[in-house]
């Protein structure tokens, strides 16, 4: 399988990529899987309706996956649906993204919907990035659903991105979190033009000494809008902290809400949010080692983003 | 050669009306030479080292740098003509590393000389390079960052506003070393110095006071070291606590 120069260029913004991978590994090409490779311990085998696949890694494994998805065909719209079963005590890292490239009037949209589970033990190390291209009216649409199981003494961590060029996005994050497991989500998020993106995590904490994270840092130009919801939900004894850090630009609009439920009096779950502009100082300070201003705040927020 | 001539600035007033911070300030500061600029609080330190970096500006006066006029120049076209100033109170970054924050001061440092630069200030390099400039580093690490960003860039004009302010005692001491070592009778430098710290002061060629905006006194250490002995011996004592004296 050969890529076209777009493609390959899609490729290599979400996930860093500038051949084909080895080892275990699905690349979705416009609605199609056109490689799809298993390794000795990780099998990737389609659904039965082709519209994604069911990942399972052999316990005991420690291995790096690409699964990314690209969208080059005008007004192509697709829902697919992924599941990722991780073994006991596997070490897996799995590199995600979409990358959708469209230059047409017609909207382009893609829907995953992914499911974790993450077997006793194993540690799982996810990251995506949402990209977005084109110069047409038609919008760059991506509606994320993620749903995470996390057993016993098991942890995760995931840093989902919206880089650039998304023009609506919903993402829908949900977790449960047993015995001593811990999961930290790192999500940024950049919005510019008319954009809008929302997003709704909430982390249900059900084991004895588990933990969760939400961590989110966004930027908010021109006229977009963000609205964040995080829940942090404690049935039992655990820890959880969620803290939402937002730059906000010209007449943009961010809602940040963060939510503690906790149903156990030896829950300790804490939250930070903060919204503001970009500190005068920090610009002058930048500008005293010889940037200009914009170069300023474009090292400002490409930092912070990072 | 710097030249401040007859400056003026004003800042808005708590009642309304405008506050003369600068009132006609005229100085001069040559290559070559290590220049601390001392005096109490609220006298116009500070404002100088800023108006200087073109972060304020003037309401009337020129500031030249070896004879071109550069009083409306921006920040930055000052940082491109050799001036860099260590700020008193550095901002965070989050996101930004410490190692980001000096390749932006030096464009193209190569490894051994950023680390050496981290040493110079008692950072180690392994345990700092890739920290953040963020909320996770103490005051006066902080400083020590603002400090090495400085020395990385190797400017015409230097201005450190109160390097030891929130430093330990020990990185003080290796401080003024490197200070001296770079800067003293370094002809191509011109280095300014706001300062209370009486070893500070020892290796500064001119010592300028400053109060209520205006230059109250001008010359070597022991030239004025009575006008300023007892402001400088109160602020040793708040760093160094009443076991340090210093002979006069």
């Amino acid at each position: 399988m050969k890529f076209d120069n777009l493609s390959l260029e899609l490729l290599n913004t979400i996930s860093d990529l500038t051949k084909i991978p080895e080892g275990a590994a699905n690349i979705r090409l416009d609605g199609e899987a056109v490689i799809r490779n298993s390794s000795e311990n990780v099998t990737i085998t389609p659904r039965e309706d082709g519209q994604g696949f069911i990942m399972e890694v052999k316990p005991g494994t420690r291995e790096t996956v690409h699964v990314p998805v690209l969208l080059t065909k005008t007004g192509l719209q697709e829902t697919v649906a992924n599941t990722f079963i991780i073994g006991e005590n596997s070490d897996i890292t799995i590199i995600a993204g979409c990358g959708i490239h469209n230059p047409s009037h017609a909207d382009s949209r893609h829907d995953g919907v992914h499911e974790f589970i993450i077997r006793p033990g194993a540690r799982l190390k996810y990251i995506e990035k949402h990209y977005g291209q084109g110069q047409g009216k038609g919008k760059k649409i991506f509606n994320p659903t993620t749903k995470i199981s996390l057993q016993i003494g098991a942890s995760a961590e995931m840093e989902m991105t919206q880089i650039k060029g998304v023009d609506d996005t919903f993402r829908s994050t949900i977790a449960y979190i047993e015995d001593k497991a811990s999961l930290k989500i790192v999500e940024r998020l950049m919005t510019d033009g008319d954009q809008e993106a929302k997003s709704d995590v909430q982390l249900n904490i059900i084991g004895r000494g588990g933990s969760g994270q939400i961590l989110s840092r966004s930027v908010a130009r021109d006229k977009s809008i963000q609205v964040f919801r995080a829940a942090l939900v404690g049935r039992v004894e655990c820890t959880g902290h969620v803290e939402c850090d937002s730059i906000i630009m010209d007449n943009a609009r961010i809602s940040s809400i963060p939510e503690l439920v906790a149903e156990d009096s030896e829950a300790v779950l804490t939250h930070e949010a903060a919204i503001g502009k970009i500190a005068g100082e920090q610009l002058v300070k930048l500008m005293s080692l010889g940037l200009t201003e914009q170069e300023a705040v474009d090292v400002i927020l490409d930092g912070f983003l990072r | 050669m710097l030249k401040l001539e007859n400056l003026y600035m004003t800042v808005d007033g708590d009642n309304g009306t405008g506050r003369e911070i600068i009132r006609g300030l005229n100085l001069e500061f040559e290559r070559g030479k290590i220049y601390a600029i001392t005096g109490p609080n609220g006298g116009g330190k500070t404002s100088i080292a800023k108006l200087v970096m073109g972060i304020f500006k003037p309401n009337s006066g020129q500031i030249y740098l070896n004879d071109e006029e550069i009083t409306n120049l921006s920040i930055s076209e000052r940082a491109h003509r050799g001036i860099i100033y260590a700020f008193q109170q550095p901002p965070r970054f989050k996101g930004l590393t410490i190692e980001d924050l000096i390749k932006i001061a030096r464009p193209g440092i190569d490894q051994l000389a950023l680390r050496g630069t981290m040493r110079d200030v008692g950072l180690c390099p392994e345990d700092y390079l890739l920290r953040d400039v963020g909320p996770g580093l103490s005051g006066g690490e902080m400083k020590r960052v603002e400090i090495a960003q400085v020395l990385a860039r190797s400017a015409e004009v230097t201005i450190f506003d109160e390097p030891e302010a929130g430093v330990d005692l020990w990185t003080i001491q290796k401080l003024i070393g490197i200070l001296y070592s770079k800067f003293k009778d370094n002809p191509d430098s011109i280095t300014i110095i706001i300062t209370h710290n009486e070893n500070i002061l020892r290796i500064c060629d001119e010592i300028i006071v400053i109060q209520n905006g205006l230059v109250q006194a001008r010359g070597t250490r022991e030239e004025i070291w009575h006008l300023i002995k007892d402001d400088v011996e109160c602020k040793m004592k708040e760093q160094c606590g009443e076991l340090l004296t210093y002979e006069i």
